[in-house]
């Protein structure tokens, strides 16, 4: 099994690329401005929704009560996909995924795929594995071209492209496409992304698509989108591979329902998503004649098996979380060390790839609960976040860590009122040399990295409990 | 009514003067306060920092200590919350079924102080006398774990004397976290920033809050920067009157 996330695994740990990432204050400025528009349009949108509570509730039980029938759900779609003329391929992992399409395509003898956003490419690594073979992938997704051209990595899972302004965008086109002159307003950035990709869309034989949706029922695939680019990808080539995590499949028709009032409005704030594509297999005379869908599992049943934290597989991708996160905020996406950032990023990633890596990602929380408010499928990410950390700690302990040894002293001083008193007379003592005119200012070890920043009040002479104790003595 | 006092370990340890706000306050109002001096910790540090099973005892110890306490009052939000978002699940996990049965019995009498005032005993106005101006910092678990909502502003609208600056952003963490303020110092760090650029906004006096653990983050950034502006624990605020003076 080669399970992979990108590039995560050759990712620094999240404190060390958040530190380089604090220092850049243009990229930390754009990240503030665009979540902090995206997180006031969501806001608006969501408060005029009155059922907006029942919504998510509902979405949660669609998404439980698949996950426990995902074996039933995934055999139902592949019959009925099947029926209606696709072909359904089964990944096990990425490397699976990507020999699949690599082999589709060059058995219809492409040398060019243009490509729908979609996350689960960059998860197996799809673009590097193509160009391998001499196949060239277009991003088509506004921003998703900007960071190829770019040669960059998303930051975000719905605004890939978040961390950059306009100035910087007009900069990439204008190298990049030789351009000798550009305005930097948004119609000369679309326009000229416009002239370059509709070339593309007539000349290309061979379109690419992620799935927001598998419909068990239909067999059908649902895709929403912003910008219209998509919708040439999935109407305009001849042949149509999509590739799809497991867990992307609902069980009705129907359900669209629930997830088309969540979805545009948590994402991008909108009340609908301009472009809703909806197909099932092949239509004679109509749209690509030839189309496949690869399901990808690439660790996803492993998180499956796990009961506390199988609520991660409800995600629809939507970035509220990412947006609302105060982490997030200050750090980007790229601290994350995988496409998946944020406050999911902080749970997916890590469970992917069953913890070997990114160990550092549930410490990336401060627990504030930000992102469980605005989950439209209501995935308890703290709750996850603490879950994992167990794991981690479980793992680590396996060598010996210092935290691990002052935890465990930690929890002996509580287990007793006696110890617990001394540690109060003791810590009195032992902070003597760290104070200055009743504050401490400089802490060593772990503890610094509190009075880097933050000073700090010494222990006061007086506990409460001696206070208590004075006073009862007292009343007799 | 006999009211249980469990003032948290940290509040103990490092802010007497909350715990001794508390007492005066709830005595004030006519009511009986009890401290086991058996009580230590709840778990909340070990347990979210991924050392669950060490915080297995702290919990029992917990249990054992307030079983029979006709109402639990705790002037700590987070610790409020660690009790009754973890600690049904965490006796589950032991199969105890005693135990479980106490938990379940227990955690509806656990009350953080602003609920124990409002919900429980009906005041609002707790007869305090405050002249200050001052700005609420709602801390996370006390918006989102236990959803006060405006209990703690409608306990301060009533103190006299009082002037009352809305803060920016109130919503949003300050980038405490527990040991996130040291695993991850300098995103918390760049976190604090924000929020103390929104408590000088206010030209307050006093920052106030229902967590120690919080105001003891806003007050280390303020004090390094040198700012004019304290950090004072609710329960100080709603303890002060005209004839003993403000906190």
């Amino acid at each position: 099994m080669s399970v992979r996330v990108g590039e995560a695994a050759e990712a620094p740990s999240f404190q060390k690329a958040a530190h380089a990432l604090l220092e850049d204050a243009q990229l930390r400025k754009n990240v503030r401005h665009a979540t902090d528009v995206i997180t006031g349009k969501r806001a608006h949108v969501v408060g005029e929704q009155h059922d907006w509570q029942q919504l998510r509730s509902a979405a949660s039980a669609i998404k439980a009560h698949t996950m426990r029938h995902l074996d039933d759900y995934l055999l139902q779609f592949e019959a009925a996909c099947t029926a209606a003329g696709g072909y359904v391929h089964w990944a096990g992992d990425a490397d699976e995924a990507n020999r699949i399409i690599v082999g589709l395509i060059k058995k219809h003898g492409g040398k060019e795929v243009i490509k729908v956003k979609t996350m689960t490419s960059d998860e197996i690594g799809l673009n590097g594995a193509l160009e391998a073979n001499g196949i060239h992938p277009h991003e088509t997704d506004l921003a998703d071209m900007i960071i190829q051209l770019g040669a960059d990595k998303p930051s975000h899972i719905v605004v890939p492209a978040l961390h950059k302004n306009r100035q910087q965008v007009r900069e990439i086109f204008m190298r990049t496409m030789g351009l000798e002159e550009l305005g930097d307003k948004p119609e000369d950035l679309t326009a000229a992304a416009r002239r370059y990709l509709r070339e593309k869309f007539l000349k290309v034989k061979i379109g690419f698509s992620g799935a927001n949706f598998l419909i068990a029922e239909t067999g059908g695939v649902c895709v929403v989108e912003s910008e219209g680019n998509g919708r040439m990808c999935l109407t305009l080539p001849e042949m149509l591979i999509t590739v799809a995590g497991i867990e992307k499949v609902i069980p009705r028709f129907r359900d669209l329902e629930v997830f088309l009032q969540l979805l545009p409005r948590s994402a991008t704030g909108e009340r609908m998503n301009p472009y809703n594509s909806l197909w099932a297999g092949v239509h004679a005379g109509e749209g690509p004649q030839e189309f496949h869908v690869v399901l990808l599992d690439n660790g996803r049943t492993r998180i499956l098996a796990d009961s506390e934290s199988r609520e991660t597989l409800h995600c629809i991708r939507c970035g509220a979380c990412l947006n609302t996160c105060p982490v997030y905020r200050q750090t980007g996406g790229h601290a994350y060390g995988s496409i998946y950032a944020g406050p999911i990023g902080a749970i997916l990633t890590p469970q992917l790839f069953d913890m070997e890596h990114s160990q550092s990602l549930p410490y990336a929380s401060s627990l504030c609960g930000a992102c469980y408010e605005v989950c439209p499928v209501k995935i308890n990410i703290p709750e996850v976040l603490i879950h994992l950390r167990g794991r981690v700690v479980r793992e680590q302990q396996r060598g010996v860590s210092l935290e691990a040894v002052g935890m465990k002293m930690m929890a002996r001083i509580f287990a007793s009122r006696r110890r617990f008193e001394a540690a109060q007379r003791l810590g009195r003592i032992a902070q003597w040399p760290f104070e200055r005119e009743g504050w401490i200012r400089n802490l060593p070890g772990m503890l610094g990295n509190w009075t880097a920043v933050r000073d700090l009040r010494p222990l006061p002479r007086e506990t409460f409990r001696s206070w208590w104790r004075d006073r009862e003595k007292r009343n007799g | 009514m006999q009211i249980s006092l469990f003032i948290t370990c940290y509040n103990d340890t490092l802010f007497p003067e909350t715990g001794k706000s508390v007492v005066r306050l709830l005595e004030r109002l006519g009511h009986e306060i009890e401290f086991p001096l058996e009580q230590t910790c709840c778990g909340q540090m070990h347990y979210n920092t991924g050392y669950q099973t060490e915080a297995m005892p702290m919990m029992r110890r917990f249990v054992e200590v307030f079983r029979d306490a006709e109402v639990v009052c705790i002037p700590s939000s987070s610790c409020v919350a660690m009790i009754q978002d973890h600690y049904p699940k965490m006796a589950a996990s032991t199969g105890d079924t005693a135990l479980m049965k106490d938990v379940e019995e227990l955690v509806p009498r656990i009350l953080e102080l602003t609920e124990l005032l409002v919900n429980k005993l009906g005041v609002e106005d707790v007869g305090a006398y405050y002249p200050r101006r001052v700005t609420y910092h709602a801390s996370c678990h006390s918006l989102r774990s236990l959803h006060l909502g405006d209990l703690p502003m409608r306990l301060l609208r009533r103190v006299r004397g009082i002037e009352l600056v809305e803060l920016e952003n109130i919503d949003r963490c300050c980038g405490f976290g527990g040991t996130f303020a040291v695993k991850n110092g300098e995103v918390s760090a760049a976190m604090l920033d924000e929020k103390l650029q929104c408590v000088e906004k206010t030209r307050a006096e006093v920052c106030t809050a229902v967590d120690n653990s919080c105001l003891m983050h806003i007050f280390g950034g303020l004090h390094r920067q040198r700012s004019g502006i304290r950090t004072v624990h609710l329960a100080e605020i709603l303890a002060s009157t005209e004839e003993q003076g403000a906190a």
